[in-house]
């Protein structure tokens, strides 16, 4: 779908971990219409060093207040820059685009790293009456902050680290059998790197649950235009990252 | 929104929101131009590849009022699913891409998705592709239908027969396929030409002594992109195709000699980002200009650029903006 341009206000601007920021934007139009798993395309600077917007999944959105939440991780310059924003500064974003999740009364919300974001939002906009399980695949318990982000009463959270030093060792793909053992989930939502996502993908598909998976390809333009994030269907086809996802059935799709 | 800090660069306007069908911008007057017989709201092109089919803007800018054209995404003779990995990465003020032609071939377009074209009041142009100067021939037929507006051909796709050479590297190729083009159809013929070249003068006058009816000038610049973390190229292709202000001054040079040796009407592209830069290629010698890689940033470039030189004619008291054309003084 298509989005809005607001040239939004910055309501905060703040490093909540190592490398990780939290930004609140006054974005009415956006906060109003978003679903969980859609994006905000950023433009990060007016001039053209950096050109391109920069992709981000809503990781809240509140209509009422008319706030949108970017949680982004510094990755080079464009990120960069936008920690340099401060209160009542203005970012052009470019939003709701993409599908989102379907978000079922059982579910899972699987994330790791930066891709902890959308499964913010979604715990935080569950059905009426639904509680949640959450996987966290962190490196290490300096990552731990991502699991405060999910501090309410409806959510259970589990958490994986590679080196053992929080929660279980090693990744979430460890826990998952146990966990979809002892509740029965509709389906899965995952979003993180690459590899955790085939791995959890894998796992689902061996239980024969329903698996959503976000990607975060490289983007154009984020509207359909440019045709530069397209990724392979299993039916053959191309489809636009931007516009036929970011969210896919994980069996819809190679990633 | 107005008592929100602007930052530098930002125009007045800009924040018009889409969807929002009550902001429905007119034309405007001293903008109206006609190019190869074609009437035009603004002088304006979507740039092949950078507008995808043209629905996908509608949401964003009003088709029949903003934009003066679009170049439809490149079409070759059978459907091609384009290149895998990745096909974007952003160089400095630029982007690369090697997209690889994905489109669904010159017949299902025509079939499939140009009737959903017909709603919208603006021409189209058919880019067209193909490997060899016949499968030209068979382009510029395929796509001379009611709705289709001018052929623009793409030269810068390799040469089958001639071990993938770009057909518009070698003056006497590229006019054999403006030739090939000129004869199969009606419509006004719009060669695109290849900065990849030694002297672009010369395969500008090849072609429109062959009979192209116009020139689009220019089309991306062959580049690459490294990563060192993992000592790849970025681009799955290796090699991509350079856009945006980073090849502005290229573009203007090019637009520019080249203006100066043909008579025929030049569409300017390269860079493009405001209306000022627009303005530029028109001074150059351009006749209408292109917008692509802005429309990737911005989805109502053209737009607010149109309105940019709208501002532009009347603050420089300039009745009207094909009077800019050719107006540098040397």
């Amino acid at each position: 779908m298509s989005g809005y341009v607001e040239l939004g206000r910055v309501v905060e601007n703040e490093q909540i971990g190592s490398d990780v920021w939290c930004m609140v934007v006054y974005a009415p139009k956006q906060a109003k219409e978003a679903k969980v798993g859609q994006f905000c395309d950023v433009r990060v600077a007016m001039g053209t060093m950096p050109l391109l917007r920069r992709p981000i999944s809503y990781a809240g959105f509140n209509a009422q207040e008319g706030t949108i939440t970017l949680l982004y991780r510094v990755v080079g310059k464009g990120t960069e820059l936008m920690t340099q924003l401060s209160v009542d500064d203005t970012i052009d974003c470019l939003g709701p685009l993409g599908n989102g999740f379907t978000i079922p009364k059982r579910v899972l919300l699987v994330g790791g790293g930066v891709g902890i974001a959308p499964m913010v939002c979604a715990s935080n906009h569950l059905p009426e009456g639904t509680k949640a399980t959450v996987l966290l695949g962190f490196r290490n318990k300096e990552e731990a902050f991502w699991a405060d982000l999910f501090k309410q009463d409806k959510v259970d959270v589990h958490i994986t680290t590679d080196d053992g030093s929080l929660g279980t060792k090693g990744f979430p793909t460890a826990v998952l059998p146990s966990l979809c053992a002892n509740t029965k989930f509709d389906s899965i939502l995952v979003c993180g790197p690459t590899p955790m996502m085939k791995g959890v993908a894998q796992v689902a598909h061996e239980l024969g649950l329903s698996c959503q998976v976000s990607l975060e390809n490289r983007m154009g333009c984020g509207t359909g235009g440019c045709l530069g994030c397209a990724v392979d269907g299993q039916d053959g086809r191309r489809y636009k990252v931007c516009m036929d996802g970011p969210v896919f059935d994980s069996e819809e799709v190679g990633f | 929104m107005a008592d929100y800090k602007i930052g530098p660069g930002y125009v007045h306007g800009y924040e018009v929101s889409p969807k929002d069908k009550n902001n429905t911008k007119r034309a405007y007057k001293d903008l109206g131009v006609t190019f190869c017989g074609i009437p035009m709201k603004n002088p304006i092109v979507a740039a092949s590849g950078t507008f995808g089919n043209g629905p996908e803007y509608a949401d964003y800018l009003d088709l029949s009022h903003e934009v003066g054209a679009i170049s439809i995404k490149g079409l070759t003779p059978k459907g091609r699913p384009g290149n895998a990995g990745t096909r974007v990465a952003e160089t400095p003020s630029g982007m690369l891409n090697c997209i690889g032609l994905e489109n669904p071939g010159a017949e299902a377009f025509v079939e499939t998705v140009l009737p959903t074209l017909a709603s919208y009041d603006v021409p189209l142009f058919a880019n067209v592709s193909a490997g060899t100067v016949d499968e030209f021939g068979y382009m510029a037929e395929t796509l001379s239908v009611p709705g289709i507006a001018a052929i623009e051909v793409n030269i810068s796709c390799p040469n089958v027969k001639n071990e993938g050479l770009a057909f518009g590297v070698d003056a006497k190729v590229a006019a054999q396929v403006a030739a090939e083009v000129r004869k199969r159809t009606t419509l006004p013929v719009i060669m695109k030409l290849s900065p990849n070249v030694t002297n672009i003068v010369e395969i500008a006058k090849a072609v429109v002594d062959a009979g192209a009816d116009a020139l689009s000038l220019i089309n991306t610049l062959l580049g690459m992109a490294i990563d060192i973390r993992t000592k790849r190229p970025i681009l799955g292709n290796l090699y991509g195709g350079l856009s945006g202000p980073a090849i502005k001054p290229v573009a203007l040079r090019m637009v520019h000699q080249v203006a100066r040796a043909v008579d025929v009407p030049i569409i300017g592209m390269g860079g493009i980002m405001t209306g000022t830069d627009a303005v530029e290629f028109m001074m150059a010698g351009a006749d209408i200009v292109s917008v692509g890689t802005a429309t990737v940033v911005d989805p109502r470039a053209i737009g607010r650029i149109a309105e940019e030189m709208h501002e532009y004619c009347e603050k420089e008291k300039i009745e009207h903006v094909s009077d800019i054309t050719d107006t540098l003084q040397v």
